[in-house]
């Protein structure tokens, strides 16, 4: 079972056309630029706009116009996540998370309100009124009250747009654990590519109210022809597991499927799954392995496809090394001088690898 | 104050005690409509509703004694069910004092309405709130000061009408002569006096209520 949401929306100055066929767990992020219709989506999946459509998630049907069916939002089991929490300011935070468990009917919660308000930590804000909350408190809040009500999808509308640095870090670990948490599947609104790397396990990439590429995260990050869209961000994600630790550089290694990779120490434990974020302008090529250069990760890697960068002067390479895809950012004139071409054997240099998880 | 002073006064009260409560009864669903809907007819409704602002109440006293009097068609229909013509009579000085008054609960209303925005409906739809429930557990809630200037407003204006009551009602005491017309027989009769102690009452009372009103206004949102 999965998420179909096919509509076509015709307004003046506005179309949106989507034929898209969703994973029904883990986080789906869409992406795209503003007024590229990722909200409008988000909405028409919600039935909080119309248009003429089909919309299933996982058995239930919530519009098919051909058959002149369309659901109230109200009777649709969704959660709905606004960019600016939009908690009810006469209610307190245990009435706002309230408000929706009372009218989800007994036999469809399967979600334990206790154990959603540990997982959030808002217990010490029950009592207290949305006025008297911070933005990222006010955030959490808003998650608790959507997740009580034991959606069947979960849609987040830019949830961490409206806050700053800090109070983005301190979301994102809540996050991060609700799928497997609550197994829920999540639609995640973003422009912001690091919420992105971080969260998404699968990606659909929107432009001018067309979706333009759809798939898993790690696939649509190292296609050619979508990382110009993430312009100096273009770059990979590579999951792998921690493996060994170096005490004395504070270094650990990461296994990944197609290479080993050595990166700063983040304390995490041996066994622990982590992502690696790989950007394209950390990753240089060379035609031997380089035993005199600082760069420490090497991997021996296929050039699998080159294509072109936003800027005239430069060009992106895809590389693959078993199941890993890299993506290499360099001018064309080393590609010239170093005669790259694909199918070629080569020497991956990563200078950089962030881990994001 | 004599007796017909004090009787005059109570049914001043009671009359814009009446109008209020069912004036608000008719004008929330009506003004939450306006709000959410931008048509042709929308528009000419409100405008119809609107129109005793503009209109003087003798105007709108004259066609209303003309509709519900003894060939009005209204008249007609209100003989035909048994109630008896409504002119000169409480329920005539209701139904006038009620069209008169509606824009004072409408604009008030429509105003709370339309600063709530739809967004707090749309997030209680996601939390599987109907219609009707948004509306009682959402909306009146969020949007109470503007009902509160609307009764204030409402009562008010009922308090202070002349020309309407005038026109429909006459000047029988006991059953339409309000404290504005009682006034208006005490000058007509050189009773200053007694002119004095009921203008006075009704000063006060306008004093009152705009400054309570103020006190509406400015109280911080919560």
């Amino acid at each position: 079972m999965s998420i179909i949401a096919r509509f076509s929306l015709n307004r003046p100055n506005f179309t949106l056309n989507t034929k898209l066929i969703l994973p029904d767990t883990g986080i789906t992020a869409l992406f795209g630029a503003s007024g590229t219709g990722k909200t409008t989506l988000l909405r028409l999946i919600a039935g909080l706009e119309k248009a003429h459509g089909y919309c299933q998630v996982q058995d239930t049907i919530w519009q098919d116009s051909t058959q002149n069916l369309f659901i109230p939002v109200c009777r649709r089991a969704v959660g709905f996540v606004f960019q600016d929490a939009q908690l009810f300011p006469h209610l307190t935070v245990l009435k706002n998370i309230e408000y929706g468990l009372q009218r989800t009917p007994k036999t469809q919660r399967h979600i334990n309100p206790e154990h959603v308000i540990k997982l959030l930590g808002i217990k010490p804000l029950l009592t207290r009124f949305p006025a008297r909350l911070s933005g990222g408190e006010r955030q959490r809040v808003a998650i608790a009250r959507s997740l009580v009500t034991s959606p069947k999808l979960l849609l987040m509308d830019e949830p961490l747009a409206s806050l700053d640095h800090a109070r983005k870090q301190e979301i994102l670990p809540y996050l991060e654990c609700l799928p497997q948490e609550l197994n829920i599947p999540i639609l995640y609104v973003s422009h912001a590519h690091d919420e992105i790397a971080r969260l998404a396990d699968y990606l659909v990439v929107l432009e001018s109210g067309r979706v333009i590429a759809n798939g898993p995260l790690g696939e649509i990050l190292a296609r050619l022809d979508i990382p110009i869209r993430f312009g100096e961000e273009a770059g990979v994600v590579l999951n792998g597991v921690v493996t060994a630790r170096d005490l004395d550089w504070h270094l650990m290694q990461v296994t990944c499927s197609g290479g080993i990779l050595w990166v700063r120490d983040g304390s995490q434990t041996i066994g622990h799954s982590i992502r690696l974020r790989v950007l394209a302008r950390d990753v240089s090529l060379a035609l031997t392995i380089n035993n005199d250069a600082s760069i420490m990760n090497r991997l021996q890697v296929t050039i699998a496809e080159i294509g072109q960068d936003a800027h005239p002067a430069l060009l992106l390479v895809r590389l693959v090394c078993d199941d890993l895809y890299l993506l290499a950012r360099l001018t064309k004139r080393s590609a010239t001088m170093l005669k790259l071409c694909p199918g070629m054997r080569i020497w991956a240099q990563i200078k950089a690898a962030a881990v994001i998880e | 104050m004599n007796q017909t002073d004090l009787i005059a006064l109570w049914l001043t009260l009671k009359l814009a005690t009446v109008t209020t409560i069912l004036l608000l009864l008719i004008a929330t669903p009506l003004a939450w409509w306006l709000t959410w809907t931008n048509t042709k007819l929308s528009r000419v409704v409100s405008s119809l509703a609107n129109l005793s602002l503009v209109l003087p109440p003798t105007v709108l006293g004259f066609y209303l004694l003309l509709l519900l009097g003894p060939n009005g068609p209204i008249g007609w229909i209100t003989t035909y069910l048994g109630l008896g013509r409504l002119p000169f009579t409480f329920w005539g000085l209701v139904i006038g004092s009620m069209i008169y008054s509606l824009p004072f609960a409408l604009q008030p209303l429509q105003n709370a309405f339309a600063n709530l925005g739809v967004r707090p409906l749309e997030v209680a739809a996601t939390l599987r709130a109907g219609p009707i429930d948004r509306f009682f557990t959402i909306a009146i809630p969020l949007a109470w000061p503007g009902f509160v200037t609307a009764i204030v407003l409402v009562f008010a204006h009922t308090v202070g009408e002349f020309g309407v009551v005038l026109m429909l009602g006459g000047n029988i005491p006991g059953t339409t002569q309000v404290v504005s017309v009682a006034i208006y027989n005490h000058v007509e009769a050189l009773e200053y006096n007694a002119a004095h102690w009921l203008a006075g009452l009704l000063t006060i009372f306008s004093f009152m209520t705009l400054l309570i009103l103020s006190f509406i206004q400015q109280r911080p949102k919560i």
